[in-house]
């Protein structure tokens, strides 16, 4: 099962011909992805990595079936093609893209929302990894050996802390089932909560990693909804413990602006909601392998 | 990015938005000229820096004569103002605004800010103005009004009206306030920022609405199609050490302790931070060196660490992922030999061909400390610092 993606979804790549696609479309057909083909506007009917190039997303949605997309074009663009992505009628969307503004991504969620939920595509970035459903597919920029297949699922904010995550389970012998990156923008396409609703609907998942950072309310909106409506445990680590209030770190979305939005506060708060906390983040590993055992 | 007040009023006046007259100064006799310019005998002589609770800090200045102008003008050019919003390293006057003396019937706080729980532009009023708004969010949260701006259609009169209303303009002002609030509204949405605080927003004894004060915030991922925006930068204002690594495509923050750090990635970062703080250390700084540590940006951010003078040790933590480990041990072992660094390092690599990076720093013959944990890199991290300290004595 895994969520979102799997072996037989049918991705394309936006911004295909560009030297990052390019490189990041060859690393995912190589995890075994089932890459059908990219969009380059002007550049269709083309070939490129031995597949076919599109003018438009319609088209290859048309043409080669496609179901699943991935974004690397460049942030002045990257919105246009997003809901390019949504209104062809994809229905799951990575944006890896980094620096988008943020009016921009207020437009995107919009534009979305206006298609009835059954039917709206899934965002998942921007400013993000991607997600991979280890074993089966990869829709996005991680180094997929550093997964195993499993039951864990892992949402994130973070690239590399989630390939820690990732590295640590694997030590431990533990698998997962996909991790999804969200991205560390102020304004995403999928909030933490958005994506624990998908793991709480998938068989194989039988916990949830979620990491966190400072900023933002959406870490405690996930812990309301796994107390209300999740039956699966969920694990947390916050990070930025030692961030200073009002400076940003690095990630536009990883600023303390208002009460509760510190480590040590949202920390508190999940604790409170009966969410298992790591209390480092060298113990990510541990802390689920323990609430594993209990399950058996 | 954030501007200076003058800066921001400049751009209120183009959307319809009155303020009081004023003046830019860079100097004493300058400032006496804006003073005269303007008329009248009372003039607020304002320090210019990219904070806000400027008058608790005495960045603010009421002056009777031109005299008084001078002698405040004096005073504040080239002070360092501390703030709350500042930090205790403070910030350094170095404009003024001078502007004239308002007949102030009462005081209001309006502002209009990107919401990320709603994902859309929420404006904020209320009838207490003056004060911190995050105090009366806690004291009296019934007196704050919040209208959500729908993104499509933007702001309609309607809500500007309802804002007119809850911040207890009379019948006659309405049409005033409503011009004054789309005005800004079209300030923010027009050039891309991401807050836009006026506080206070005045009632004058002629009831008129002026923006006494305002402060701007712009969404950095924009500037790149708002260049008139984009140069109003003033580097005075920023970190020397943050705008350096900027320049390198670099993301640091300098912090107050002393173990310095270099890391991909911003979550990574942060995490490893706080592995330094639980293991009784405190880190220096954040810096996320980005997915492509290439020796030479490594080596620029080695630089960037150690120009910090109360590192006592470094912390390399990098997850290797497209970038294998070895040929970042290759970057790191570089930038050491060609540094000729004095203070202990700690290195910490994992992922792909991690054995192979961790055989090129064994083999380099460098005193480089290795870890194979978070948990081990940041004990090994504090412990080294504390031998540096302890022999420092």
């Amino acid at each position: 099962m895994a969520i979102l993606i799997n072996e037989n979804t049918r991705i394309i790549v936006q911004g295909f011909t560009g030297k990052i696609g390019t490189f990041h479309a060859q690393d995912m057909i190589n995890y075994g992805a089932k890459v059908v083909g990219g969009i380059t506007p002007g550049k269709g009917g083309q070939s490129h990595l031995g597949l076919p190039v599109f003018n438009t997303v319609k088209q290859a949605v048309d043409q080669v079936g496609a179901e699943a997309s991935i974004v690397f074009v460049p942030p002045a663009f990257a919105a246009d093609s997003i809901m390019e992505a949504a209104d062809a009628g994809i229905k799951y969307c990575v944006a890896i893209t980094d620096g988008i503004p943020t009016q921009d991504m207020m437009k995107v969620k919009n534009f979305l929302r206006r298609f009835p939920e059954d039917e709206r595509m899934i965002l998942t970035g921007p400013n993000c990894a991607g997600t991979i459903s280890p074993g089966r597919s990869m829709l996005g920029i991680m180094p997929g050996h550093i997964y195993i297949q499993g039951n864990v699922g892992i949402v994130g904010r973070s690239g590399t802390l989630g390939y820690e995550a990732a590295d640590q389970l694997k030590r431990l012998g533990i698998g997962v089932s996909t991790s999804v990156g969200i991205g560390g923008d102020p304004i995403n396409g999928s909030s933490h909560r958005d994506i624990l609703e998908h793991f709480e609907r998938d068989p194989e998942t039988k916990v949830v990693l979620m990491i966190g950072e400072i900023g933002g309310p959406q870490e405690v909106e996930a812990g309301i909804f796994a107390k209300e409506q999740m039956t699966k445990p969920l694990v947390s680590y916050i990070a930025g413990l030692t961030a200073p209030e009002g400076r940003r770190m690095g990630h536009a979305g990883a600023i303390i602006s208002t009460a509760g939005e510190s480590a040590a506060e949202k920390v508190a708060m999940l604790k409170d909601l009966g969410v298992t906390i790591a209390p480092t983040p060298s113990a990510m590993g541990e802390t689920v392998a323990a609430v594993l055992a209990k399950l058996s | 990015m954030d501007i200076h007040e003058y800066q921001a009023k400049e751009i209120l006046t183009e959307y319809g938005v009155k303020i009081a007259d004023g003046g830019l100064a860079y100097s004493p006799e300058d400032a006496v000229q804006r003073a005269r310019e303007i008329g009248g005998s009372i003039w607020a002589v304002k320090a210019q820096i990219h904070s806000g609770a400027r008058g608790k800090a005495g960045g603010i200045k009421l002056c009777r004569s031109h005299d008084d102008v001078a002698k405040a003008a004096e005073e504040l050019l080239g002070k360092r103002l501390v703030t709350h919003q500042t930090g205790p390293a403070g910030k350094v006057c170095g404009r003024l605004y001078v502007e004239a003396g308002t007949d102030i019937a009462k005081e209001l706080y309006f502002c209009l800010l990107v919401d990320r729980s709603s994902e859309r532009i929420v404006m904020v009023g209320s009838a207490q103005g003056g004060m911190e708004i995050e105090e009366l969010a806690q004291t009296r949260p019934e007196a704050i009004t919040k209208i959500y701006i729908e993104p499509s259609v933007g702001l309609q009169d309607f809500q500007a009206r309802a804002m007119a209303f809850a911040l207890g303009l009379p019948v006659s002002m309405i049409n005033t306030a409503v011009k004054t609030i789309n005005g800004c509204y079209r300030a923010l949405r027009d050039n891309d920022a991401n807050m836009l605080e006026i506080n206070p927003l005045v009632v004058t004894g002629k009831e008129d609405l002026l923006a006494l004060d305002c402060k701007m915030g712009f969404d950095d991922n924009a500037l790149f199609r708002r260049h008139r925006i984009a140069e109003l930068r003033d580097k005075t204002q920023e970190d020397p050490r943050e705008m350096a690594a900027a320049d390198r495509g670099l993301s640091y923050v300098g912090l107050d302790g002393d173990i310095g750090c270099m890391i991909n990635g911003a979550g990574l970062a942060m995490a490893t931070m706080d592995m330094i703080k639980l293991a009784g250390g405190e880190p220096a700084n954040f810096l996320d060196v980005g997915g492509g540590a290439s020796p030479e940006r490594t080596e620029k951010a080695f630089r960037l660490v150690l120009a910090d003078k109360n590192v006592k040790a470094m912390l390399v933590n990098i997850f290797a992922g497209i970038n294998r480990c070895d040929w970042i041990a290759e970057g790191v072992v570089h930038a050491v030999k060609k540094i000729d660094m004095k203070i202990p390092l700690i290195v910490r690599l994992s992922g792909t061909n991690v054995e192979e990076g961790r055989r090129i720093i064994a083999e380099s013959g460098l005193p480089i400390i290795t870890a194979e944990t978070l948990a081990e890199a940041a004990e090994k991290a504090v412990l080294a610092r504390n031998e540096v300290v302890a022999r420092e004595g």
